[in-house]
């Protein structure tokens, strides 16, 4: 199986939840996790190939020029975060399962959940640094979701919105420090990344690549002093929290840095910034945590002082550390995730989460208590459990230490320290929830919960006791995989043993767990010391920091932004004149291939038509109707240029097209407003004269400059190969059908949306005729003339003859879909002026919506079926039949494509004027026609 | 001939931006229609101008005659006329749109629109 899908599969999984029936609980649970599951059949099936030290890859090639592909790789590290992420995110499935109520959308949150999951598993699983980056967003942006899932409440809106900000904030971060990777090491593939050796600990850059990376990895793993964001996400619902800060979220970041260790940590700034932010973070969240009342805010600091300690001991820079760090990693998922759901349980139990009001729950859930204390057992370190083991490898590691030189003895001392205060917090949850005397004003009497909430929970306190007990039997092989590759090959041997005799990591977790009770008894006096700080409420200072960032950014927008579409206007103008000038000042005005033909009489008349129309525009641009006139005489010269210049298809494709904007600009004369706003001031009219007249004169240059050069042109591949190739003698036909039919299909997609677009932006638009036209005449009251009426009756039929002979001629002669649509478009607009919208309406439905998108769906079956004879996307296909009486004729697939055009722009033509058109019928007075 | 079309081009260029700095919608659009010209004349020169010979291959020979104009520039511009006709439309009706909600056809009052 294609390791591909492990990503593929839950990402389809998002639609899973939506589909089944919200009212059937189970069912919606059960649909949600199948697929989840298969993927972590496809990893294990994998998996004993990854142990043996195999790397598993998957690569498509996108767009390999700029190092664009997508590609998947898996390896021990990577099949070690995969494990973690399906199997506890299958619990986590089973377990919300019990704990949203009724009231919640149970649909939309597995499907948030699900999306997360799939983010995570892209992440570890990418083996393209920039794909690895898209699923890191994807992560904080489903975050976002998740946290934010119940946002009827302010906490949890704005715990998410500073969830995303940080973590987004460190994305960018990292997304620079990832190009700045690929442009040292010349690949974003991760494999040339892994193997680049000490390129880029030896490159200048290394600072800033390092400075970069290590923003992206703090903020997401919630290190000081990036930290505060992650208590305020415990606003989200207990599943959420269980999930993102046990095994997946916070660990993305562990996961970069253990990723980027290979080739990045040979360094002494790795060492010192990461082992001090690591050592920082393991003792303030250690010491928080000690005085938080609500339970989750408890777990959530002591989840920052576990990260620390990871971090910690990445940045160490020893093999046994980085094992260690791997090690605790898991172990952390595992106890966190069955601490949080058993908070979770708590919670729905008694109603509250304050430590205060929670005393003596042993009484009353016995079953929960005891899963509960073994977690909280193995989060302090005590011996037969994960922690435990864990936690003495990293005692051990940091004995080892000399980053910080003769201050070295510091690293285990604080250690020490920060083990004692872990196991008094740990120390506090089992004694003040579950012993301590009896609950106090709690609005329920609390008792088990549903039988299958607490199966999570159980399965993940077994993992704990037996991979205590059993550490090299169960994570042994995975340890090691994983071990080589963060540490590229060679592997320490790694002491996965209970017992390592008497020696100073033991004496180290005996004066943590003696201090740790020792601390948790005289709490009172450390509590009482502890309320002589004031609390810093993290969401004030955050809001105020936000208001001045955005007040400061304000400021400079004002200085820069005059809300004025002709300032923009005018200064993207002078932008594109310096950028046309600069060249051109190195340049002759003729260039050596200057073709001297005589001036003939029409040319003359052509381009002085074109001219003193552009010009009496401008002059006469106060008279709205006369200039529209004008304008279309500019168009008509255009396509006279075309005409004469050797371009039958433009010519022909101009005038039609010529007519159709004509329409338009009257009936857009019709609805925008009558009047003229007075004229700008001399000054400002001077600067645009200027401006336009610079710019006129730059293009004139310009164009003159390229007519008097030698052109090369990559046209003698279509004009060799459109009749061999194409099946068609006109070249520019079979460029747009077949040669570029890729564009075409581009380029009517874009028709088409834009016709949606109008479709949309008049829905609900009102317009009112005026009782007279802008000079006070009123209009006539003889609005479908009848000779107008009997004329583009009777033309009708015969237009859309002609249409149909010049598509069916396009591949051949001058003509095509582009052009018969437009002829087609203008016959039937004919009507429509003729008779008036209620007449067409009676008479005939046309569904213009439909034409778009049986134009579209004809133009991409038509380059989809090549796909059925192994041939890339839009390869065409032509072909000669003979019939008794019709004689030999060609047959197309790109006729088919064309057909696509034709409906297309037959469509959005009509849907463009219709609409527009039909706008103006609601008349104050109404009159019926005969 | 190519002096005097680039004349008309560069007159049609400096007509189009003046009116598109007008205050006013019309104009705009109208500017706009005028720039669309524009720019497909530039991109039509820029494959030389041809007499007499547009890009039509011989059904006997299945080559095209000697000289013929480019046909590529002409495929690029065919579409862009199109397009042009839809952009143009687009920007029309959500100009007016736009005019609907703040209720002026001064462009330069328009600023207020997300305060």
């Amino acid at each position: 199986m294609n390791i591909a899908w492990i990503i593929v599969l839950p990402l389809l999984g998002v639609i899973a939840p939506l589909l089944a029936n919200p009212t059937r609980r189970n069912q919606v649970a059960w649909i949600t996790a199948v697929l989840p599951f298969a993927a972590l059949l496809i990893t294990l099936y994998h998996a004993p190939a990854i142990l043996a030290g195999e790397v598993v890859q998957q690569t498509w090639y996108w767009i390999p020029q700029i190092g664009l592909t997508l590609s998947f790789r898996m390896d021990g590290l990577a099949l070690l975060f995969t494990l973690l992420i399906l199997g506890i995110g299958l619990l986590i499935i089973l377990y919300a399962r019990y704990y949203l109520s009724s009231k919640d959308p149970m649909g939309r949150f597995y499907s948030y959940l699900i999306l997360f999951m799939a983010a995570m598993l892209g992440i570890v699983n990418s083996g393209n640094l920039l794909q690895m980056w898209a699923f890191w967003e994807l992560t904080s942006i489903s975050s976002f979701l998740l946290i934010g899932f119940w946002s009827s409440t302010g906490k949890a809106r704005k715990g998410a919105r500073m969830a995303l900000t940080i973590t987004g904030a460190g994305g960018l971060a990292l997304l620079a420090g990832i190009l700045l990777i690929g442009k040292v090491v010349g690949s974003l593939e991760l494999e040339a990344v892994l193997n680049s050796g000490r390129l880029l600990v030896e490159h200048q850059w290394y600072p800033v690549i390092l400075a970069l990376v290590l923003i992206g990895a703090f903020t997401k793993s919630a290190q000081f002093p990036f930290h505060f964001w992650l208590p305020h996400a415990m606003s989200a619902p207990t599943p959420v929290s269980a999930y993102l800060h046990s095994a997946t979220m916070v660990k993305a970041g562990i996961f970069l840095l253990a990723r980027m260790f290979p080739v990045l940590s040979g360094h002494d700034a790795w060492f010192v910034t990461v082992s001090l932010v690591g050592l920082a973070t393991l003792l303030l969240g250690a010491y928080t945590a000690l005085f938080k009342h609500d339970l989750k805010g408890l777990l959530a600091y002591s989840t920052i002082s576990h990260l620390g300690l990871i971090t910690l001991l990445l940045g160490m820079g020893t093999e046994l550390a980085a094992v260690a760090a791997l090690f605790h990693i898991v172990n952390h998922a595992v106890f966190k995730a069955s601490l949080f759901m058993g908070v979770g349980i708590i919670d729905h139990e008694t109603g509250t989460r304050d430590m205060r009001q929670i005393n003596g729950l042993f009484k009353y859930m016995p079953h929960t208590a005891v899963l509960c204390i073994v977690a909280a057992l193995s989060m302090a370190g005590v011996p037969l459990l994960n922690g435990f083991l864990s936690k003495e490898m990293f005692f051990a590691e940091t004995l080892e230490q000399s980053a910080i030189g003769a201050l070295s003895w510091l690293i285990p001392l604080l250690a020490t320290i920060a083990g004692a205060l872990s196991v008094a917090y740990s120390l506090r949850f089992i004694h003040d929830v579950f012993f301590n005397g009896e609950p106090k004003g709690l609005k329920k009497t609390p008792h088990e919960p549903p039988r299958y909430m607490r199966i999570p929970v159980e399965v993940l306190v077994a993992l704990c006791i037996l991979v205590g007990i059993f550490p090299a039997l169960l994570v042994g092989d995975l340890l090691k995989s994983a071990g080589v590759a963060v540490l590229g090959g060679t592997l320490p041997y790694i002491p996965l043993y209970i017992w390592h005799g008497f020696n100073l990591p033991l004496l180290m977790s005996a004066l943590a767990l003696a201090g740790g009770i020792g601390i948790y008894a005289r709490r009172k006096v450390l509590f009482q010391f502890q309320s002589h700080f004031k609390e810093v409420d993290a969401n004030e200072r955050f809001d105020a920091w936000l208001y001045q960032v955005i007040t400061f950014i304000r400021r400079i927008e004002a200085l820069i932004d005059k809300r004025s579409l002709q300032y923009y206007l005018a200064w993207l103008s002078v932008a594109l004149l310096i950028l046309l000038a600069a060249p051109l000042l190195n340049l002759s005005l003729v260039g050596d291939n200057v073709v001297i033909t005589p001036l003939t009489a029409e040319v003359w008349a052509g381009t002085a038509l074109i001219a003193i129309a552009a010009l009496a525009t401008v002059v006469n641009n106060r008279r709205r109707l006369f200039a529209a006139l004008l304008i279309s005489i500019v168009g008509l010269g255009v396509s006279l240029a075309f005409a004469r210049f050797s371009a039958p298809d433009l010519a022909l494709t101009q005038i039609s097209v010529e007519v159709i904007t004509t329409i338009l600009l009257l009936l857009a004369l019709f609805f925008l407003p009558q009047t003229t706003p007075k004229e700008s001031k001399p000054g400002r009219l001077l600067r645009d004269i200027g401006l336009a007249g610079i710019f006129g004169g730059i293009m004139a240059t310009l164009t003159y400059a390229m007519l008097t050069r030698p052109i090369e042109t990559i046209s003698d591949y279509f004009l060799a190969n459109s009749k061999t190739g194409g099946g068609g003698t006109n070249v520019v036909n079979v460029i747009l059908v077949d040669f570029r039919g890729f564009d075409t299909f581009g380029e009517i997609t874009v028709l088409g949306i834009a016709a949606l677009g109008i479709y949309k932006l008049t829905a609900g638009m009102r317009l009112f005729l005026p009782a007279t036209n802008e000079d006070g005449l009123p209009w006539s009251r003889d609005k479908y003339p009848l000779i107008l009426k009997q004329v583009s009756q009777s033309i009708l039929p015969l237009a859309l003859l002609i249409s149909a002979y010049i598509f069916l001629r396009g591949h051949n002669l001058p003509g095509g879909g582009f052009i018969a649509g437009l002829i087609t478009a203008i016959a039937i607009v004919q009507q429509y002026i003729g008779h008036g919208n209620d007449w067409i309406q009676k008479r005939f439905y046309a569904n213009y919506v439909g034409f778009i998108a049986a134009g579209l769906s004809i133009a991409l079956l038509t380059g989809l079926g090549s796909w059925l004879w192994q041939k890339p996307f839009l390869t065409s296909w032509f072909d000669y039949f003979t019939w008794p009486v019709f004689g030999k004729f060609e047959l197309a697939s790109a006729m088919l494509f064309d057909l696509g055009v034709y409906l297309t722009v037959v469509g959005a033509a009509m849907l463009i004027l219709a609409k527009l058109g039909q706008l103006t019928v609601v008349e104050p007075y109404s009159e019926k026609e005969d | 001939m190519s002096a005097l079309m680039a004349v008309a081009i560069g007159i049609l260029f400096a007509a189009s931006i003046y009116m598109m700095l007008r205050r006013s919608i019309v104009k705009l659009v109208m500017g706009l229609i005028l720039l669309s010209n524009a720019a497909n004349l530039v991109i039509f020169t820029s494959a030389g101008l041809t007499s007499g010979a547009p890009p039509l291959l011989d059904a006997a020979t299945k080559q095209p005659p000697a000289g013929v104009a480019d046909p590529l520039a002409q495929a690029l511009i065919l579409t862009a006329i199109v397009i042009a006709f839809g952009v143009l439309a687009f920007s029309v009706v959500l100009i007016h749109r736009a005019n609907e909600v703040v209720q002026t056809d001064d462009l330069d009052q328009m600023k207020e629109t997300d305060q």
